[in-house]
């Protein structure tokens, strides 16, 4: 927002915070006089009675889309979906290779023997960074050898060859559209709204039009993950070419780049690190969809977990998840260590000197096929050396289940009965006017006409969808999830901003949460409370306190070190330094991690309507079943939508306080 | 240095705002200060016309926001101009094609940088072997000559070095090393010492000077510290707000500054080391020669003392040893302590 802020929020009187609540609350006070309409959005006759559910046939047009898509034939030759297909073809020459490199083996040839695998992560490891993460990377491959009693080794290598087409594919397409939108403003402006959506848009809302266009199987997975993961490349390339001082451009200018040379010989080693930054995300999101893609049949761990959940089969999908939680971690370290990694000098001397970790590298690969010539051993672990302790596993939670069943009970009963229930009955007595009506204001007081005319659409699209009254649920639940993310999360970063060792370990603990996939959240929500609305709100919670945690300590600490000494002079007790210094300084930041806070909470809010709710989340699912792609597209964008109307507003709010601190944006 | 003119600027503008070239042409390309603001545009350089003559180091000074920095990138049309005509060695820059200019900047231009600008991803020899690598010279040929520039420069045995291993001092040196790698003939410096600590701003200016005394280059230098524009400049181009107010060499902007705020910025320099005898001299009938003469080029803090010592006032003589002038003592005195006297005597 350009321009001076309005003197009146200068000073922020209660009088004036509480406005635009007014309509608001007149209206739900005087429900008993509204029309039926106002209470409940109506549904509408158009294109035919029946056949909608809403006031506006959204999902009917875009089945109509892709109906036309699927058969319309351009120029008499072929369909859209001929050349989809052809795409989908086109994917299956390269996890042709990474399959048979991995498990599969080339006829003759087999494939990486495990003991070649675990060689050269530790190769890695050590060039990257050093022995820990080496102990990391040849660490975790062992244990996937190890504990593959079940089958994990093959199932992660499916995982991995899947990955490992999905990745370079995401970033070169993240990096390319990147460029081109940060060269181009016009191409900006249709990109970073697009981002937008793609980047909230729950996953399994396009899986239906991605296996109509693309077909199901580890093809239709990746292109799915593709989907999903370029976003934050694109993102971080715009961010790295627009970081790059201007200065260095100068340079490059006036040794007479050409513009080619300029790109790739100024412009994108320079922005290296964000670009490295962008491939890590890449990884991070490519595994979160492990799971998500095994709806549309990638093979793989994901899909084996998934199916053991189902079955209730809890001690083996634990074994699968640290499968999963140990190959996301080694990745995240590993790609992470790469964007930190400095051009290093080569030292003078022979070939193992200047290149010492090629030479080891050629060594292990040399010396791991000559092992596996020898015995099979090196191949594969032979199945009496490997382990599973999914029965120990089973018996542990059985014992835990059942011990802990009554106090758990009670707990979940009461959680239910006294507050669950009474703020769902509350949040479905709003009428949908009257929330409108709020949005509505909050926008006029924080960007007047255009930022509130653009939530209101955000809200009427909801609205005019007929899938209000779920998304009215939906909203329940991300609400209640963060009134207890936010109880928990700030005072947990304010105790970890006072000292210096108790951040460090609280920010290594969320990295470390926020590299687990998704589903895994489920595992103990599900053993603790079984299904309920417990807990999907339990799993929402664990993850969701990330954010908030991760933004407040950021915000405490980072208080310019000035103020705090003037403070400190001024003569405030520790506790006058929190609340009077520290918390209005963090409080933008704070905002800021409300809103990553509901951004997890709503995606995770997907996920848990596996578990069984009753929001938005199990209607995408039954869409899922019935292969209705318009319905499950209609369905993510009102998810989408939410998470956009709230992060408008909680931002712009978030900027408005910084510029009333001063802080320079 | 010759007055053979390298670059020449007429008329030169630069203004920010919406349209500002149908701007600048509806005011007949000399817009008044009232009209720009009235029009809210942002002035960076006004009407600014000056030559750089071949061989010499001509400083551009003024303080932040004058337009220095935008006046030498439009010389090297780094950045476009609005107005104006800008000729660089007979060619008019303002409608070179984009296929000339990449030449005109392989081969003629030079610039070093005030953060140095190096590439982070490349080593010393790669950072300064990369203009000639951008004009595609091969690997052996264009290393060999960055290897010659790197001794030139003082930076031995440190060809393999990345940028973040390097001081400060030594980066800058790279940065210099790199913008005379592809032996250009006019050498354009951003204030290149600023973000240097004084100790090193101070080796690297003589360095400079030492690089200056062999390849006698045309130079045009920026920087906003009097004090570098006098140690190095040949001549020195006063801006102030976007307007060249002054140029001249240093002893003429002291005794005879052409605005209150040349007068002010040039007040508390050394004066005894910039003013000759000539420019205090009073005329005299004398026609013999006292205890003791001075030359009329001599510096006044190289003499003063002699000439406090002397009872009376000394006679000045000329080049060829003839009687041109006498010196007050006065006069010195009130030069060396800086007493209001001077600006009254100068």
């Amino acid at each position: 927002m350009a321009g001076p802020v309005p003197a009146t929020e200068q000073m922020p009187s209660r009088l004036n915070m509480m406005a635009p609540m007014i309509p608001f609350a007149l209206l739900w006070l005087f429900k008993p006089l509204l029309p039926s309409w106002a209470i409940v959005p109506p549904k509408s006759c158009l294109g035919g009675c029946g056949t909608i559910e809403g006031l506006i046939p959204f999902v009917d047009w875009v089945n109509a889309g892709i109906q036309f898509l699927r058969s319309y034939e351009i120029f008499g030759l072929f369909t859209f979906r001929d050349i989809t297909r052809s795409i989908a073809r086109g994917i299956d020459v390269p996890l042709d290779f990474t399959e048979a490199l991995l498990y599969k083996g080339f006829g003759a040839v087999g494939p990486m023997p495990w003991v070649m695998i675990v060689g050269l992560m530790i190769v890695f490891g050590l060039y990257l960074r050093g022995w820990r993460l080496a102990l990391l990377g040849g660490g975790t491959f062992f244990y996937l050898s190890l504990f593959s009693l079940r089958g994990i080794w093959e199932l992660s290598m499916k995982t991995l060859s899947a990955i490992a087409v999905s990745v370079p594919l995401a970033a070169i397409i993240g990096l390319l559209i990147g460029i081109a939108a940060a060269k181009r403003q016009r191409i900006a402006m249709v990109v970073a709204p697009m981002l937008n959506i793609l980047q909230s848009l729950p996953h399994f809302s396009y899986l239906i039009i991605v296996a109509i266009f693309f077909g199901v199987g580890a093809k239709a997975g990746v292109i799915a993950t593709v989907i999903f993961a370029f976003p934050p490349m694109t993102r971080l390339t715009m961010l790295g070419l627009r970081e790059i001082s201007s200065e260095v451009r100068e340079a490059g200018i006036m040794a007479g780049c050409t513009r080619w040379q300029m790109l790739y010989k100024v412009e994108i080693p320079s922005a290296r690190s964000a670009l490295m930054l962008g491939v890590n995300q890449v990884i991070m999101q490519c595994l979160a969809m492990v799971v998500i893609a095994s709806f549309i049949g990638q093979p793989g761990l994901g899909h084996d977990l998934l199916t053991r959940l189902q079955n209730l089969r809890l001690g083996q999908a634990f074994e699968i998840g640290v499968a999963v939680v140990l190959i996301a971690v080694t990745l995240d370290r590993f790609s992470q260590a790469l964007v930190e990694k400095e051009p290093e000098r080569i030292k003078d001397g022979p070939l193992w000197v200047r290149h010492p970790y090629l030479c080891a590298i050629a060594l292990i690969i040399v010396g791991s096929i000559g092992l596996a010539s020898l015995t099979e051993a090196a191949v594969q672990l032979p199945k009496e050396y490997t382990v599973s302790i999914s029965s120990y596993l089973d018996a542990m939670i059985k014992f835990i289940t059942t011990s802990l069943f009554t106090p758990l009970g009670i707990l979940r009963d009461f959680l239910l009965v006294y507050v669950f229930m009474p703020t769902k009955a509350t949040f479905q007595s709003m009428p949908w006017v009257a929330v409108m009506a709020l949005i509505g204001c909050v926008g006029w007081k924080l960007g007047r006409w255009k930022l509130a005319l653009t939530v209101m659409a955000f809200v009427f699209f909801i609205a005019a969808s007929g899938y209000w009254v779920r998304a009215v649920i939906t909203l329940y639940m991300v609400f209640v999830a963060l009134c207890i993310c936010a109880a928990i999360g700030i005072p947990l970063g304010i105790w970890a901003a006072k000292k210096d060792r108790r951040t460090k370990f609280v920010l290594g603990l969320c990295d470390t949460f926020q590299t687990f996939p998704s589903f895994i959240y489920l595992l103990p929500a599900v053993m603790l409370f079984q299904i309920s609305d417990v807990s999907a709100i339990f799993a929402i919670v664990v993850y969701a306190t990330i954010p908030i945690t991760r933004y407040t300590i950021f915000g405490l600490r980072n208080v310019p070190s000035q103020i705090v000494e003037a403070a400190l002079t001024s003569g405030c007790t520790e506790r006058q330094m929190l609340w009077k210094v520290r918390m209005p300084m963090a409080f933008p930041e704070m905002l800021l991690g409300l809103n990553q806070t509901l951004m997890f909470a709503l995606f995770m809010v997907m996920i848990a309507g596996f578990i069984g709710t009753v929001d938005l989340s199990q209607e995408i699912f039954r869409a899922l079943s019935f292969n209705d792609g318009g319905k499950g597209l209609v369905i993510g964008l009102c998810v989408s939508l939410i998470g956009l109307t709230a992060d408008r507003l909680l931002v712009e709010w978030s900027n408005q306080q910084k510029k009333r601190l001063g802080f320079a944006n | 240095m010759t007055d053979e003119k390298k670059i020449s600027c007429r008329n030169v503008w630069k203004l920010y705002g919406d349209d500002p070239a149908g701007f600048l042409a509806s005011h007949n390309n000399k817009p008044t200060t009232q009209a720009i603001r009235d029009g809210n545009y942002i002035p960076a350089v006004r009407d600014a016309t000056i030559d750089v003559h071949t061989g010499e180091i001509l400083v551009i000074m003024g303080l932040s926001g004058s337009g220095k920095s935008t006046l030498v990138r439009c010389m090297s049309k780094l950045i476009d101009p609005t107005g104006g005509e800008i000729d660089f060695d007979g060619t008019d820059l303002l409608r070179a094609s984009k296929e000339e200019l990449i030449e005109i900047r392989r081969h003629k231009m030079g610039m070093v940088f005030q953060n140095f600008a190096l590439l982070p991803h490349r080593n010393v020899i790669q950072n300064i072997a990369f203009p000639l690598e951008v004009q595609g010279i091969n690997k052996e040929e264009r290393e060999a000559k960055a290897r010659e520039i790197i001794e030139l420069v003082g930076l031995e045995g440190r060809d393999k070095y990345f940028p973040r291993e390097l001081s400060g001092g030594q980066q800058q040196r790279v940065g210099l090393a790199r913008s005379l790698a592809a032996e250009p003939d006019v050498w354009f410096l951003d204030e290149p010492f600023s973000a240097l600590d004084p100790l090193i701003r101070k080796e690297m200016q003589n360095e400079f000077l030492r690089l200056q005394n062999m390849l006698h280059k045309t130079i045009v230098f920026i920087t906003h510290d009097f004090d570098e524009a006098i140690r190095l400049a040949d001549r020195i181009a006063i801006m102030f707000e976007g307007e060249i107010v002054q140029v001249g060499t240093a002893e003429e902007l002291i005794t005879n500054p052409a605005t209150d705020y040349v007068a002010e910025f040039t007040r508390d320099i050394p004066r005894a080391k910039l003013l000759s005898v000539a420019s205090l001299m009073q005329p005299t009938k004398k026609k013999k020669a006292g205890k003791l003469s001075v030359k009329a080029s001599d510096r006044i803090a190289s003499v003063a003392s002699a000439v406090l010592m002397q009872p009376d006032d000394v006679t000045v003589l000329d080049d060829a040893g003839k009687i041109c002038g006498e010196l007050s003592r006065d006069q010195v005195a009130a030069i060396l302590f800086d007493t209001e006297t001077t600006s009254a005597g100068a």
